[in-house]
């Protein structure tokens, strides 16, 4: 066993001001609770609801219906002259929703993977939300991705599967680059998801009756919890945390080169493929505080799990991110400004002086001026509510960068003639259904999977331990791997 | 810059055209005779307004200077410059923007496109048009439709062809009577109707074409639209003096 490296000389007061220093029990995994207990708090997460969640679910059910199957039912059969795309800009909100909700889907690995590969210890109880978030943006961007298509019903043809006609998909566009990507990341990131959840469901199992038990006893692929199964589980895992890494960087960067590779003033720029995985992980981390918030709030006994430390350790990424993300802001836009081609300088002209600056301006301040203005605060950091409020600003305006970035430069292109601006139409619907979508999924898969690892926080809780050293109680961890 | 790729093998012929500012009066017969041999679809009021008119060629003209000093410059018709180099070709998912090795163009296969637009999106010149919608048209006008030509449907992207049906009718007709084609032989539909023959459509990878000679001749005032991105358009423009005196 190491000793804490905070252990502190026996000269220090043993006894410790209340307001300099927090409680150690502040700490989840310095509160530990018995096995049994924490498995029941889990499970009774699981099942207890009241009409209050039923209602929501039925609302977002209902304007999901309405939106998904009514309106882009009407879209295609009515063709894409229903929404506000044009000659000009050929690509607007649906494209911007794809890459909104990739990179949200980004966040939910790096804050996983990353923080397992760094052993970050204030993960345990979250790292299964964050996954989630991948899994269910990725259906959310593959549902925008086809909402933009002209004609939905041939999106087959962009798989290289056998045909009469021998042609393949042209491997030279980038958006089959970005096909078979956004493929490749949903597999992995789904196993991904599941592997942890193996353990958990296997708890559940044990816990429950009926079509549960049925369910849980197949998802649990029979784990028993022997020692060779744990082997197995955790070499996976961790082979896939190490894995899952470059993928998730190469995934949003080929998103990125959609709009590098064009030849469109304003859009080839050669560092937007880390500006785009940089601006994945401001809205993807933004959107982890938002669901802990949330989760935290609603769902039976989590209060337990989810801690102001939590959200302390999500905001100072945050912080980070939101500084690398106003470094990659300032090189795109300078070098872009300095190299001074008319048509790039008229580009930047209308997104600072255009009718529609306020959107730029608004973005600047939600993703940089405002969280760097408030994340330095442990204060604010530590209060949920603060880093809700935080988390939704930046998320407003990720996607506003987004929109800057395909709607609006698309408005400026070199033949004057042509110059028009976008005005959204039922694209708002179908925006405000993939939301709906995501917050339902989530909403329904709270009730059938344990949100929390309990066997990661179970772990954290073992290893953690407060040591007395005459009558201080110190802080120590134990290695155990 | 890359290497025009068409230099690289033997061509039958390498279409291009000649568009004169100077003739150019901006009546635009060229985009009414385009859009009734192509079956080009009639989008109505509302749509054109919003910018989704699908016009193959249009003709685009500038104010220059601040009142009371407006003049304003030569006409510009704008339409798929074929180029030798598309932006348009390599984007496409599923190869439905393809380069032609006999013709030299850039065709467009309606059937296999499944919308992405990003070929539009990529066109420089801002050429392409997508059917946003089923336009459809009053009965009596289907007779008007050019049997020669696909009708689109929605969801597909469409653009300008060089009068594909013509060239190859053209062609076949040299072929079936054993000699190459002549120029001149072979008018797309703008050329047709340009009354003041501002347009001028042949062969220019042969120095004799009418085509050839006009873009050699106006030396000192030929260029070719955003020469500088590397497309190797094949359209020659002559500039012009302003429109209106």
């Amino acid at each position: 066993m190491a000793e804490s490296e905070s252990a502190r000389p026996l000269t220090h007061p043993l006894s410790r001001p209340a307001d300099q220093e927090e409680d150690p029990k502040e700490h989840l995994l310095l509160d530990p609770r018995p096995r049994g207990e924490m498995n029941r708090m889990v499970m009774e997460s699981m099942h207890a609801t009241s009409w209050k969640f039923w209602l929501v679910v039925a609302l977002l059910a209902g304007f999901v219906i309405f939106s998904i199957i009514g309106v882009w039912g009407y879209m295609i059969a009515e063709g894409l002259g229903v929404t506000g795309v044009n000659r000009t800009e050929n690509w607007a909100i649906f494209l911007v929703n794809t890459v909104f909700w990739i990179g949200i889907s980004h966040a939910g690995t790096f804050v996983s993977a990353l923080l397992r590969v760094v052993k970050a210890e204030f993960r345990r109880p979250f790292t299964r939300m964050a996954e989630l978030m991948t899994t269910f943006g990725l259906v959310e961007a593959g549902f925008s991705i086809f909402m933009h298509l002209g004609r939905v019903w041939l999106a087959y043809w962009l798989f290289p599967y056998p045909n009469e006609r021998t042609i393949w998909p042209d491997f030279h566009s980038p958006l089959m680059w970005d096909f078979l990507a956004i493929n490749t990341y949903l597999l992995a990131s789904s196993m991904y998801v599941f592997m942890p959840l193996i353990p958990d469901l296997a708890m559940a199992r044990d816990r429950s009756t009926g079509w549960r038990k049925v369910f849980y006893r197949i998802l649990a692929f029979g784990f028993r919890g022997s020692e060779s199964e744990w082997t197995h589980l955790k070499t996976a895992m961790n082979i896939f945390a190490f894995a899952i890494l470059p993928v998730m960087f190469s995934v949003h960067t080929i998103v990125a080169w959609d709009f590098a590779m064009a030849t469109r003033p304003g859009w080839s720029s050669t560092v937007f493929g880390p500006y785009f995985v940089v601006g994945a992980l401001h809205s993807g981390l933004a959107a982890v505080a938002i669901i802990l918030f949330i989760i935290s709030r609603t769902m039976k006994n989590m209060k337990y799990f989810i801690r102001k430390e939590h959200f302390d350790g999500i905001g100072k990424l945050m912080l980070m991110i939101t500084m690398t993300w106003g470094y990659f802001f300032f090189n795109d836009y300078l070098v872009e400004w300095y190299g001074g081609e008319s048509i790039a300088r008229t580009v930047q002209k209308f997104l600072e002086q255009g009718p529609q600056n306020w959107i730029f301006f608004l973005m600047l301040a939600c993703n940089f001026l405002i969280p760097i203005l408030t994340l330095w605060n442990k204060k604010l950091r530590r209060t949920p509510g603060a880093m809700l409020t935080i988390g939704i600003i930046i998320n407003i305006g990720m996607w506003l960068e987004r929109y800057v970035i395909i709607p609006m430069t698309l408005t400026i292109n070199r033949m004057p003639f042509t110059w028009r601006i976008y005005v959204p139409r039922v694209e708002i619907y179908l925006t405000l259904g993939t939301f709906s979508l995501f917050i339902l999924m989530y909403l329904i898969m709270s009730k059938l999977i344990p949100f929390v690892p309990v066997w990661e926080v179970q772990e954290g809780q073992m290893a953690h331990s407060l040591r007395k050293f005459g009558k201080a109680e110190v802080p120590s961890k134990a290695e155990i791997e | 810059m890359p290497e025009d790729p068409s230099n690289e093998t033997v061509q039958p012929g390498k279409w291009g055209m000649v568009i004169d500012q100077d003739l150019c009066m901006g009546c635009q017969a060229c985009v009414t005779a385009c859009t009734i041999e192509n079956n080009v679809a009639f989008v109505g009021e509302d749509d054109a307004g919003y910018g989704r008119w699908m016009h193959w060629i249009r003709i685009e003209r500038f104010w220059e200077g601040t009142y009371p000093t407006v003049r304003t410059t030569g006409f510009q018709p704008m339409l798929c410059q074929q180029c030798g180099h598309a932006p348009c070709e390599p984007v496409c998912p599923v190869y439905a923007s393809v380069h032609s090795q006999s013709e030299q163009t850039n065709l467009q296969i309606y059937n296999r496109c499944v919308g992405t637009r990003y070929c539009a999106n990529n066109c420089p010149y801002q050429v392409r048009s997508f059917n946003w919608r089923d336009y459809t048209r009053p009965a009596t006008f289907n007779n008007m439709f050019n049997p020669d030509v696909t009708v689109r449907k929605r969801g597909v992207m469409e653009k300008c062809t060089f009068c594909l049906q013509r060239i190859r009718r053209g062609e076949d007709l040299a072929h079936s009577e054993n000699r190459p084609v002549r120029d001149g032989e072979v008018v797309p539909a703008c050329a047709q109707a340009c009354p003041t023959n501002a347009i001028v459509f042949g062969h220019i990878d042969d120095p004799t074409t009418e085509v050839s000679r006009l873009a050699e001749e106006a030396r000192n005032r030929n260029y070719k639209m955003l020469d500088e991105l590397g497309t190797y358009p094949r359209i020659t423009y002559l500039k012009g003096g302003p429109s209106h005196g």
